[in-house]
């Protein structure tokens, strides 16, 4: 066979939704590519942007992934929402069962991996640098790699929709109803090089980013001077590394199961489900902090710019980071207190998982303070951190409560548990992704983000999530179970139509966000951010141009102590004027290179020739990859040098802008 | 006939007002743990919300102190009042869990009522080996007699649960895991699985019946009169995956069929049946339904 199992019956042509939903995107996608043609901006984007090794461009492609792939898991949960709220009362809703177990499996696997995850990495990928006073990562050609993989990933996720199907096991494949016998389609061989390729990326940018923060940092930036969201990157990038490899691991046991007829979590044969649980969950746990760290960083460098105040408890921070990032290893058996482990083994996870809420708990109080004495500004990035201080205690607490085995035993798999970890995920890391977004969103374009269309996207957005989400607390309390594709028990139904309501005011928010951005496009001159510090902020990012240079900084920050660009704007208003101008020198950076694209084009030919059993094509885009890296490995020339008078100009211009700010400032103070 | 036809969906479901002793124990468990922690957390909140207007920058009267970053005192009661309040949940967790286990038998001087309880693709099989009969997608128990439930699965991972009797626990081939619960009084209650199986898996609720010890007996003998007999070829045609199945009951089981089951004597529950290679309808849905 030529295309394996791939033939005119993989295209559901009976389902409307997801074709239309494909010719959507399709539409879109040509209609992009017509305009990037007919204005010539073909060179360009090749040149600048998919080459790019650039670690603040890479970061924006990573955001911008995250962000469209958040906004496809969204359509996904307006279309469970809604489903839920129609199949009630005998009806069985517009989504039978085999496309509704795909809807709320593809929502899942594309929040965590394909929305939550790229939209972190590419906030750290952005920051860490630059608030390290570094000039890129430690591999910025491994950076792209890593980029262009976890887009690969993306790819064959929304493949899916319109070639064959995609998992309906959950976003999390239990064995054995994700093994061949009980799921013969392509639905998991989708899920599983999806997220095998894309994990291969996540790995290699958490060794790129510990590496980074380990070991290239500017001249006086010790441990104990690094902002926060450097310790907390830290934190989640050692979580990658070493939880990331339990799950390409546990995936690749499945995916012989499935291929090789072998017998790892099979019924037959002395296969053992409960080990697929364990292991999986043995990651699971730990990502939930990957990605909750560096929003904690986040929402510390925000709470600590706007109440103009440094971060109250920096080292008690550091600490409880640390603390969190051990604990959060001892944790992962409290998915399944309901497996019948024996009382013991459900106590120890059970304590050692509320011993958690220590560290979240000291990370509260410590912002609390933070705020305590301060003179507080409410721009949007301190809208989004205040919500997630208020909701999130509330969802600490409901996790605590899960903790509690007797407990858990009557709320487990519930829609109290949904509403919980939603309550943790869209309140603690979603909020702090759209207040990293707006913070440092003048750092990357060089132009602040409209206020009004903020706010106006923030209430509805947190009205609408307290309502959802309150619902489903309310109906878990009930006794419902997620993943129903229709509803029999009428109790129930009142509040599922909260939840939809609630699902409404969202879709306003999210539209807002889109304004947003499209308004504040088209007023960029406005709001243009001149000085590079918009925000008065205090770490490095903030003391070079928006967007910076592809070089950093013209020189590199020489730091003397914590808030290192806090106290150099602090010496030049002191003394009235800039520190004097440096002695300018010529910079090495690396050449872009097509590596990454090229690898992740035949890492999607891989995938996809896996998932359909076309040998050839696979064995072709083994080659291929392979081919591409010997080709990279045996390059000439790695970088090149900027000239020492772009530089100079470079930092001229900033310093000019600098000295502009500082006499305005010197005239509203006399 | 107490096995009434109406579906699932008009028992009572909420875990907040329980009709068993472990169901109201679980519950005390977790309102507890709740009173305990909000202690803190309303406080945390409020304080948010009042730091965050006092400290506004447009507050003249609001003493601003940028110098205020480290307080010994305050890190100290900021580690201590979680540690205290874990303490004292760590205490109620050790406890409850082992109170509390699935496994462990309740107190009670009469021998408690067996049942064997098996999930398949996708409806739930109850044998009741004392009384000889089996039933499905309708579970009757005595009130006041303690139950020991005895789980497995014909197939995939399923969990057992009835809120309002209680805790829930995994079923899974090839496995038996155990669970004790015991109705307090006469009533109709909602029982479902709580894990996702499938397909078929929205329709894998039950109604649960508590009735008097006396009433239990007469229905037992009833069902002994009518029905089928569950042997193992009655089995293997009832694992076959099927959905939205109406209750009935079996008028008697051949003995050792649930350790068969356990003990994988009987096989593990076929799929779906294998589709074309490109067909998306290669779905468990399609093969023998309703």
């Amino acid at each position: 066979m030529m295309f394996g199992k791939l033939n005119w019956s993989a295209i559901p042509t009976e389902q409307p939704i997801p074709l239309v939903a494909a010719g959507v995107v399709m539409l879109g996608m040509f209609a992009l590519l017509g305009w990037v043609t007919k204005r010539g901006y073909w060179s360009y984007f090749w040149g600048e942007w998919i080459t790019s090794v650039d670690h603040k461009r890479i970061g924006v492609m990573y955001t911008m992934l995250g962000i469209v792939m958040l906004v496809r898991g969204f359509i996904d949960a307006i279309m469970m929402r809604s489903q839920q709220s129609l199949a009630t009362g005998g009806h069985q809703g517009y989504l039978p069962p085999e496309h509704y177990d795909q809807i709320f499996s593809a929502h899942g696997t594309i929040m965590i991996f394909f929305g939550a995850m790229p939209f972190v990495i590419g906030l750290m990928n952005f920051v860490v640098p630059l608030q390290l006073g570094a000039r890129d990562v430690a591999f910025p050609t491994l950076n792209s790699v890593s980029f262009w993989l976890t887009a690969s990933g993306a790819l064959l996720v929304n493949v899916s929709l319109v070639i064959g199907e995609f998992a309906r096991t959950g976003w999390l494949p239990y064995a054995p109803l994700s093994e061949t016998t009980y799921s013969p389609g392509v639905g998991v061989d989708y899920y599983l090089w999806a997220i095998q390729i894309s994990g291969v990326g996540t790995l290699m940018s958490g060794i790129n980013l510990v590496t980074t923060i380990l070991k290239i940092r500017a001249p006086g930036m010790s441990y104990f001077r690094m902002p926060m969201f450097c310790w907390t990157a830290l934190g989640s990038n050692m979580l990658i590394v070493a939880a990331f490899p339990i799950l390409t691991a546990t995936l690749a046991m499945l995916t012989l199961d499935r291929y090789m007829g072998f017998h790892f979590f099979t019924n037959e044969a002395g296969g053992n489900m409960m080990m697929f649980v364990n292991l999986i969950w043995a990651w699971g746990h730990p990502e939930v902090y990957i990605l909750i760290l560096p929003a904690f960083g986040i929402f510390s460098e925000v709470i600590s710019t706007f109440s103009g105040k440094p971060l109250f408890g920096y080292r008690s921070m550091v600490a409880a980071t640390l603390f969190i990032v051990v604990v959060s290893f001892f944790v992962w058996l409290h998915h399944f207190f309901t497996m019948g482990a024996g009382a013991d083994v459900n106590a120890f996870f059970g304590i050692a998982t509320s011993v958690i809420a220590v560290g979240t708990g000291v990370k509260i109080y410590n912002w609390l303070f933070t705020m305590y004495g301060g003179r507080i500004r409410y721009p949007t990035p301190m809208l989004w951190s205040m919500a997630f201080m208020v909701t999130f205690v509330i969802g600490g607490m409901t996790g605590v409560l899960l903790a509690v085995p007797p407990a858990d035993f009557m709320l487990h798999n519930s829609m109290f548990l949904v509403a919980h970890f939603h309550n943790v995920i869209v309140g603690g890391v979603v909020f702090g992704a759209f207040a990293g977004y707006t913070f440092w969103f003048p750092k990357a374009f060089g132009f602040r983000l409209d206020e009004r269309w903020g706010k106006i996207a923030f209430w509805p957005s947190v009205g609408g999530f307290v309502l959802t989400f309150g619902a489903l607390y309310v109906v878990g309390l009930e006794g419902m179970t997620r993943r129903l594709q229709h509803i029999e028990v009428d109790e129930w139904v009142p509040w599922l139509h909260v939840a939809s309501l609630g699902v409404g005011f969202m879709m306003i928010g999210v539209a807002a966000q889109v304004v947003q951005l499209v308004v504040s496009i088209r007023d960029r001159e406005r709001l243009c951010d001149k000085t590079g510090d918009p925000w008065d902020g205090r770490s490095l990012e903030w003391s070079t141009t928006s967007p910076p240079p592809p070089f950093n900084f013209p020189v590199q920050p020489d730091v003397h102590g914590e808030e290192a660009y806090w106290g150099i704007k602090q010496r030049a208003i002191e003394a009235q004027q800039l520190a004097p101008e440096p002695g300018y020198e010529a910079i090495e950076m690396p050449r872009n290179t097509p590596t990454g694209f090229i690898t992740a084009v035949f890492t999607t030919l891989i995938g996809f020739a896996l998932i359909w059993h076309i040998w050839w094509l696979a064995a072709l885009g083994f080659v291929g990859a392979y081919a591409t890296f010997v080709a990279f490995a045996w390059r000439d020339e790695e970088e090149f040098e900027v000239p020492v008078e772009e530089v100079a100009s470079a930092d001229r211009a900033r310093r000019a802008a600098r000295e502009a700010w500082l006499a305005d400032r010197d005239g509203q103070a006399a | 006939m107490l096995l009434a036809i109406t579906l699932a969906g008009c028992a009572p479901t909420s875990i907040l007002t329980p009709q068993g002793a472990i169901a109201a124990a679980n519950r005390t468990i977790l309102l507890n743990a709740l009173t305990i922690m909000l202690a803190i957390v309303v406080p945390t909140i409020l304080a948010t919300l009042a730091f965050a207007w006092w400290f506004r920058a447009g507050n003249t009267r609001a003493r601003f102190r940028p110098d205020f970053v480290y307080s010994g005192r305050i890190e100290m009661i900021v580690w201590s009042i979680p540690i205290l309040v874990i303490l004292f949940l760590g205490g109620v967790i050790w406890a409850g869990s082992h109170d509390l286990d699935p496994g462990r038998p309740l107190p009670s001087r009469v021998r408690p009522l067996e049942v064997q309880v098996v999930s398949l693709d996708w409806k739930w099989l109850f044998i009741y080996p004392g009384q000889g009969v089996a039933s499905v997608n309708a579970l009757v128990v005595p009130v006041g007699l303690p139950a020991r439930f005895r789980l497995t699965s014909a197939s995939v991972m399923n969990s057992f649960f009835v809120p309002q009797l209680g805790s829930q626990i995994y079923t899974m081939n090839g496995m038996e895991t155990n669970l004790n619960l015991v109705a307090d009084r006469a009533t109709r209650m909602y029982g479902q699985s709580a894990h996702f199986s499938g397909d078929g898996f929205s329709d894998m609720n039950f109604v649960v019946t508590a009735v008097p010890v006396a009433q239990f007996n007469a229905w037992a003998s009833r069902a002994r009169q009518k029905g089928q007999v569950l042997d193992a070829r009655g089995y293997t045609w009832l694992a076959r995956q099927s959905q939205d199945v109406r209750p009935y009951t079996y008028r008697a089981v051949q003995p050792g069929l649930f350790d068969a089951i356990v003990a994988q004597r009987l096989q593990p529950a076929p799929g779906p049946q294998q589709g074309r290679g490109g067909d998306p309808h290669v779905s468990p849905g399609t093969a023998g339904t309703r």
